[in-house]
């Protein structure tokens, strides 16, 4: 029996509106691709192509300005990610979809095990259990073990990136989107990366993920989707509306 | 999640007021006072919901009215206009037909109010920890020692030195004053809690703890809170969703990541363009 | 009518307000009854608020008692009797508790319990127990009303950080009947348990804050405490924590008034109320009578010279 894709996009378009300059900008256009669940989806295009617009419309950081984003939920239910009210989408942030940015969001003196721990916590685990759990995975991402206590506020580019993968691996969502995970990595954590996905596939984790290595792309990618730069140019505000 | 507040077309107008107040006032008018009756039209027509242990982010300039719904959401200004009902073990509230005894014991009980100027919710007359019993004997708690144990343990929890507990607030820096009337008002554990521009005028590094602080809180006890301010750092920081206002009318909802990236409204656009 | 034709100073008018705000008072146990306090020979602060409530409910034939600290003798509870005396013909006077109908005391309640045919009127200065926490008077109404004493109550707690125990002596914030709280007036703590289930109808007057208000007989009252920090009266323990006695009387159970004695210099304790000291004296003369002639059998010639002696 073929499996449900625990996400299908379908015709999701973003255009950006800019009131001051009076201009449109789009963004994507026509974008559809499936994600299923336990496989790895690779969105692949040049820049500007509107990649890490796709997962920010997914995510609900851009609201969509067309197309449906049908997400199954664990309970079985099917919703449109775009048509989905805050509320819900809180809720589904917090319990079933991962988002792993360029940037790392934290308070301002969080030790970064606490930081990786966070999701777990918010989900119901103890503190110290977390901990525990996030200090593996911090070991797993190769960040020294003097660094675990103290806040990432300090941290080079690459030592935030892995406590941003961390955070976002640890808990095991749904669905996780990931928006160049690997770009400030060195070869060793990458492949350390690349294993942690594996694990995450054999979990029955859904993903959708951007590469700036092709080479990733061929390694853990299950399917491939390709975006264009949108044809449609710069358009002033009156003619759209 | 458990709806803890609904808000529905609250309006609050100073002046005498007339027929055309609201509709010639607001954003598309670029002013809050009427045109035929000087009447100001501070918040018209606010709604929203908010669920247990959210953050709500009410965000705007000077002027834009985010103060006055939450003041008449705490008793402190009645509303011209508007119902807004709380939702608190298995009962419901509604606030503004409550008359003013139920309002204040609720508000005393069931609310934590934190202004922007200590004066207005501290006493200043007896020590921080004798601010928080004063709180605790209001809500029926009569046995000393645990009153005592439990004033220490708020200020402990909002880093205020335990030692310091029995000297006045006019002794304390400006952020030590902000983190009693944070031990203050969660002394009686309320699933809801207004802040009004806590942590503004306050020097970076204070702001930053105590805004850690306020989170670290929210996440062990899931208060739900309405955060008020002007500063886009906050509202990044702290708020899951925000509203923004401008000229007494809300303009933009959304949640806050979206509202911080993806502006709809012309003006949304420009805050956060100019944020520094 | 002329002051003769009058009974009790006042016209008919007044006292028929006094009795009604009184009746409210008592209606309302522990309320404030605002009345319109009339102006009296005598200025206030000497007690016109409670002298108003005298001349309003007594009647002829009836006796009265006043006190000032427990004396009868004192300046201010003389003029008050003269003036008493002088504006109601027919009454009778007495110094002793034990014989009077109607008592007017300035800041003590006499140590004999009283009777349910007796009235005790206190004279008030402030009669508002929050008026130290709280300047305005709309305010303190609203506090009242709500039964909301939560900023006296922190008054305590900040006593209890500073000195280990509360350190009100008198005007001792007390709770009628669970709901409003009251000042019962500069009594001492001592007095403060014989408002709580008394016989008598207390009633309390402030003249110059125009309020009439009253703990009615069997009605509690309970001096404001914590569970675990109780109410305490004064102990009159010296220094070696020996109960110390009344120098006239030997009585070891009421309260004592603290004097320096003119003569000697030294430090001298005796009973409050003047009356009480009085009766126990007498009845320990009776009582060393009786135990001596008991004696007699055994040491006749003895114990004749210690009675004569």
């Amino acid at each position: 029996m073929k499996e449900k894709p625990v996400l299908q996009v379908r015709g999701y378009a973003k255009r950006f509106v800019l009131h001051e300059q009076g201009k449109v900008i789009p963004s994507s256009y026509d974008v559809n691709l499936d994600v299923y669940p336990g496989s790895l989806t690779a969105l692949i295009g040049p820049t500007g192509a509107g990649k890490s617009t796709v997962l920010k419309g997914i995510y609900r950081t851009y609201l969509p300005s067309d197309g449906e984003l049908l997400f199954t939920r664990e309970n079985g239910e099917t919703l449109d990610l775009a048509q989905a009210d805050e509320h819900q989408v809180l809720e589904l942030r917090r319990d079933e979809i991962g988002f792993v940015t360029q940037f790392l969001h934290f308070l301002p003196r969080q030790p970064s095990e606490d930081v990786v721990a966070q999701p777990l916590v918010q989900r119901g685990y103890r503190q110290q259990q977390a901990r525990k759990l996030a200090r593996d995975m911090l070991a797993a991402m190769n960040l020294p073990e003097r660094l675990w206590g103290i806040s990432p506020a300090t941290f080079s580019g690459g030592e935030k990136q892995r406590v941003n993968l961390a955070r976002g691996l640890i808990a095991k969502p749904r669905l996780l989107l990931l928006d160049e995970p690997t770009a400030s990595l060195d070869p060793k954590t990458t492949d350390r990366v690349v294993g942690l996905i594996e694990n995450l596939k054999h979990e029955g984790v859904a993903m959708l993920a951007i590469f700036h290595q092709p080479e990733l792309v061929t390694r853990i990618a299950d399917r491939v989707v390709e975006l264009e730069t949108p044809t449609l140019n710069e358009t002033l505000l009156e003619e759209i509306a | 999640m458990d709806k803890v507040l609904k808000v529905r077309g609250l309006s609050k107008r100073y002046g005498k007021g007339c027929a055309t107040c609201f509709d010639k006032t607001g954003p598309d008018f670029d002013s809050n006072i009427c045109p035929d009756c000087g009447s100001v039209v501070a918040a018209h027509d606010v709604c929203f919901d908010l669920y247990a242990g959210e953050i709500l982010g009410i965000m705007g300039e000077s002027g834009s009215g985010k103060s006055t719904a939450v003041k008449c959401l705490y008793f402190d200004q009645e509303p011209t206009a508007g119902n807004a009902t709380f939702y608190d073990q298995g009962q419901q509230f509604d606030l503004f037909s409550l008359n003013k005894a139920q309002q204040r014991r609720l508000s005393n009980q069931r609310f934590g109010m934190v202004y922007q100027n200590p004066h207005l919710g501290l006493n200043f007359d007896i020590s921080a920890g004798g601010n928080i019993a004063e709180r605790l004997l209001m809500s029926d708690v009569d046995n000393y020692a645990q009153i005592r144990q439990r004033a220490t343990a708020l200020l402990s929890r909002t880093e205020v030195l335990p030692e310091r507990m029995d000297e006045l607030p006019k002794n304390f820096s400006g952020g030590m004053q902000q983190r009693v009337q944070i031990a203050k008002a969660l002394a009686t554990q309320p699933p809801l809690l207004f802040l009004d521009e806590v942590t503004t005028g306050l020097d970076l590094s204070v702001q930053a703890a105590i805004l850690d602080l306020i989170l670290e809180i929210q996440q062990q006890l899931q208060t739900a809170m309405i955060v008020v301010t002007h500063d886009l750092g906050v509202i990044r920081l702290l708020a899951d969703r925000t509203l923004v206002m401008k000229y007494g009318r809300v303009i933009e909802k959304g949640l806050t990541d979206q509202i911080l990236e993806d502006p709809q409204h012309a003006y949304t656009q420009r805050l956060v363009a100019s944020a520094l | 009518m002329s002051m003769q034709e009058r009974f009790g100073f006042l016209d008919e008018y007044a006292k028929k307000e006094i009795r009604r705000s009184a009746l409210k008072a008592v209606a309302i146990p522990g309320y404030q009854v605002p009345y319109s306090s009339r102006e009296m020979p005598m200025g206030r602060g000497f007690g016109t608020g409670g002298l108003q409530l005298t001349l309003a409910l007594i009647g002829r034939g009836e006796t009265l008692k006043v006190i000032d600290q427990g004396s009868d003798d004192s300046v201010n509870a003389v003029n008050l009797r003269s003036f008493i005396e002088m504006t109601c013909p027919g009454i009778d006077t007495t110094t002793a508790t034990e014989e009077a109908d109607l008592i007017q005391s300035r800041h003590r309640i006499p140590e004999k319990p009283l009777r349910e045919d007796q009235l005790l009127i206190l004279q008030v200065p402030y009669p508002d127990a929050l008026v130290v926490v709280e300047a305005s008077e709309d305010k303190r109404k609203l506090l009242h009303g709500e039964g909301d004493y939560s900023r006296l109550l922190v008054k305590l707690y900040e006593d209890i950080v500073k000195f280990d125990e509360i350190t009100i002596s008198h005007r001792y914030p007390t709770r009628i009947d669970d709901h409003y709280v009251i000042d019962p007036s500069p009594i001492p703590r001592w007095d403060v348990p014989k408002l709580d289930n008394a016989k008598a109808l207390v009633l309390l007057g402030a003249g110059r804050e125009k309020k009439i208000y009253a703990v009615p007989p069997y009605t509690k009252a309970t001096p404001l405490a914590f569970e675990d920090v109780p109410f305490r009266v004064e102990d009159f323990n010296d220094e070696q924590g020996q109960r110390r006695a009344c120098a006239r009387c030997g009585c070891t159970t009421s309260f004592l008034d603290e004097y320096v004695d003119s003569t000697t210099g030294e430090t001298v304790y005796r009973c409050s109320d003047a009356d009480w000291c009085e009766e126990q004296e007498r009845t320990n003369t009776v009582a060393g009578r009786t135990l001596e002639r008991a004696e007699e059998p055994s040491s006749h010639s003895d114990t004749a010279e210690a009675v004569n002696g």
